[in-house]
């Protein structure tokens, strides 16, 4: 995974609540058995609506959403279409949780922000679209003088800035799990199926 | 320490205590299907990791299948159910492949098989994971990468949810059922009421579901949002589960909550005036019983929520002020790892007998598995169906995401059993309405949203 130390880039903004993730990517985009490439159906249906916000700013580097964003399925190529596309971080009041999860462990930052930000930040890049949003300080920062301190958990923040493999590290605790695993019994039986 | 039901189950599979912060937990029971898993089987091979416990991961073929007789032609599709295929032989996974006659929708063949148990976690590549609840597993549905994590550790780094009690209040009135409570449930709650939380379910109306109903209430936790749904086992779940074939007897004496035991949060939702639920937006929150009419998007307060409705009625084609059971329909789903338990196809049976799919619409019944399709035609509920109109198929997750041939055309309206009312969900410009199986077979032969305990 590409490690994210810090992201400078244009700022698109899509701000309406509950966004699931079968209009970041829709279904017919998830018979493929690869992981990159999806970014050219990013928003598939919507973009083919000429005042599609994203339309704006072709070249975003980082979405600006409403609460709630990512809800829905589970499936991870909405955060691999994102990242393909070129966004490595989102700014929401709010996340679906699996979604959440997904981003991290495709190196794409998801960062809450407090409601009453979002019309600041907005404000901001229509003044002048670039945003900094700095992983290693948690800071997101506006050339115009604009600093927003966030909260970001420890582990996400050091898998996204060290583009770390959670498997990876997970194995490397093998005693534990090794432990765990030797006083736990089985609690159903696959092979009782015929 | 008194303890929730979700408490006991997390901390009995807690391989390490992170407390507020990270923690690892064990998982008992990985589901994997073709749609969410060949990234992850890839990324095993790359690193030369092996699946470390085979014996808790079992696969199957659902998302895509075709529902029709015959070979599939969908040359991505079946690119896909090949690599499950040979996945699943390298990294010696079960897999109950298309035509084995154990294959189904996921979150149907794992309680069916007795695979799923009270007391044991369960996670899947799919959000609807959250069904497994309903035998009081947790059970929630994980991404891609996290697939790859539990086939290499058999373990999932977690934060410790918070929990939710949603307390049913009041005794269903007759001719309700499950998919009514959960879709009032979402209702009130809203599409992100439940986020970062798992919901215990509780009350007598929740008691007096059968297995099928309450799988229906869990399966559609995450469309309020959150992590997963629970319900305490008891004799409905010892009857389900008894004599299935990898069942396991252990003691669950202890799989409750705790009297005195605190949860996060604790809702109510009245049942008892319960009428039967039609959503008429696109998430699974803009729903209404069927006596109402369309909203006015007017009647919002806040900007946001009014903007929704309006870009919702605008995609659905709706106009405020119209009854419900005005609506006219085209095609009719009645499937779905919510609706598409040998229940479900009894209720809307009973619905469809002696009567006739109305002029003009097409309506399908996909049963949730080939053990439900087996059993439903033991009982004679296909010539039922066939009789009135409808089409049988074999099992499959078919148009609830239309991953699949069985998709809405642009512009089609359809009365569907499955949990996602989104956007183009079962097609590009579909135009989805959730309700029960009962209420579809209603909608069918009406070829309108009609109040089914008017047909009874």
């Amino acid at each position: 995974m590409r490690p994210l130390r810090s992201v400078t880039g244009a700022v698109a903004v899509l701000d309406r609540p509950d966004v699931d993730t079968d209009q970041i990517i829709p279904k017919q985009f998830l018979k493929r058995i690869e992981r990159a490439g999806y970014g050219e159906f990013l928003f598939f249906d919507w973009m083919k609506d000429p005042d599609f916000e994203l339309h704006r700013t072709p070249d975003a580097a980082i979405l600006l959403a409403g609460r709630n964003f990512g809800c829905g399925s589970s499936r991870e190529h909405a955060a691999w279409a994102l990242e393909d596309r070129g966004f490595r971080a989102v700014l929401a009041p709010s996340f679906g949780d699996i979604f959440r999860q997904n981003a991290i462990n495709s190196g794409l930052a998801p960062v809450a922000v407090p409601p009453e930000w979002l019309a600041q930040l907005k404000d901001a890049v229509a003044a002048r679209n670039e945003l900094t949003v700095d992983l290693e300080t948690l800071r997101i920062t506006h050339p115009d003088g604009l600093e927003l301190a966030f909260d970001f958990d420890a582990h996400a923040q050091e898998t996204l800035v060290n583009g770390l493999d959670d498997v990876a590290r997970t194995l490397q605790r093998e005693d534990e799990i090794a432990a765990f695993e030797a006083t736990y019994a089985r609690r159903f039986d696959l092979a009782r199926i015929p | 320490m008194k303890r929730t039901l979700f408490r006991k189950i997390w901390d009995a599979h807690l391989v390490a205590d992170g407390g507020e912060g990270q923690s690892l937990l064990w998982v008992d029971l990985h589901l994997v299907h073709e749609v969410t898993s060949p990234q992850a089987f890839e990324s095993l091979r790359a690193a030369g990791r092996p699946v470390r416990r085979t014996d808790l991961t079992v696969a199957t073929m659902d998302h895509n299948v075709p529902t029709t007789e015959g070979p599939i032609t969908d040359p991505l599709a079946k690119q896909q159910l090949d690599a499950l295929r040979t996945n699943c032989e390298e990294f010696g996974v079960r897999l109950f492949a298309t035509g084995s006659g154990r294959e189904g929708i996921v979150h149907v063949i794992g309680p069916e098989l007795g695979l799923s148990q009270p007391g044991m976690t369960i996670v899947c590549g799919d959000s609807h994971t959250s069904t497994h609840g309903a035998v009081g597993a947790l059970a929630f549905g994980i991404g891609t990468s996290e697939v790859e994590h539990v086939l290499a550790t058999q373990t999932l780094p977690q934060f410790r949810p918070r929990t939710m009690q949603v307390e049913f209040v009041g005794a269903l009135p007759f001719g309700l059922t499950a998919k009514d409570m959960v879709l009032a449930a979402i209702g009130e709650l809203g599409v992100a009421g439940g986020q970062g939380h798992v919901l215990e379910y509780t009350g007598e109306a929740i008691r007096g579901l059968s297995m099928e109903g309450r799988m229906t209430v869990c399966n559609m936790s995450i469309e309020a949002g959150a992590r997963a749904g629970l319900i305490a086992p008891d004799e409905t779940t010892l009857s389900y589960l008894s004599g299935r074939p990898a069942f396991v007897e252990s003691d669950w004496s202890d799989l409750h909550t705790d009297d005195g035991a605190e949860y996060d949060a604790v809702r109510a939702v009245d049942v008892s005036r319960l009428a039967p639920q039609v959503t008429w937006g696109t998430n699974p929150g803009m729903v209404a019983p069927i006596d109402a009419v369309v909203p006015d998007p007017a009647e919002y307060d806040e900007d946001d929520a009014r903007a929704a409705v309006e870009r919702a009625l605008r995609y659905m084609d709706l106009t405020p002020g119209t009854p419900l059971r005005d609506i006219r329909i085209d095609k009719v789903f009645i499937g779905s790892c919510t609706n598409a338990r040998i229940e479900d196809l009894r209720a809307a049976a009973r619905v469809a007998e002696g009567r006739r799919v109305a002029e003009g619409v097409h309506a399908i019944v996909v049963p949730g598995s080939a053990e439900v399709k087996r059993q439903a035609e033991d009982e004679g509920l296909r010539e039922v169906f066939e009789r009135a109109g409808f089409e049988w198929r074999r099992a499959g997750c078919s148009m609830c995401l239309g991953m699949n041939p069985d998709i809405l055309q642009p512009g089609e309206r359809c009365a569907s059993t499955s949990n996602r009312n989104f956007e183009g969900r079962q097609g590009a410009g579909g135009r989805t309405h959730l309700l029960s199986p009962a209420m579809a077979a209603a909608a069918a032969v009406a070829g309108r949203f009609a109040d089914v305990r008017e047909l009874a």
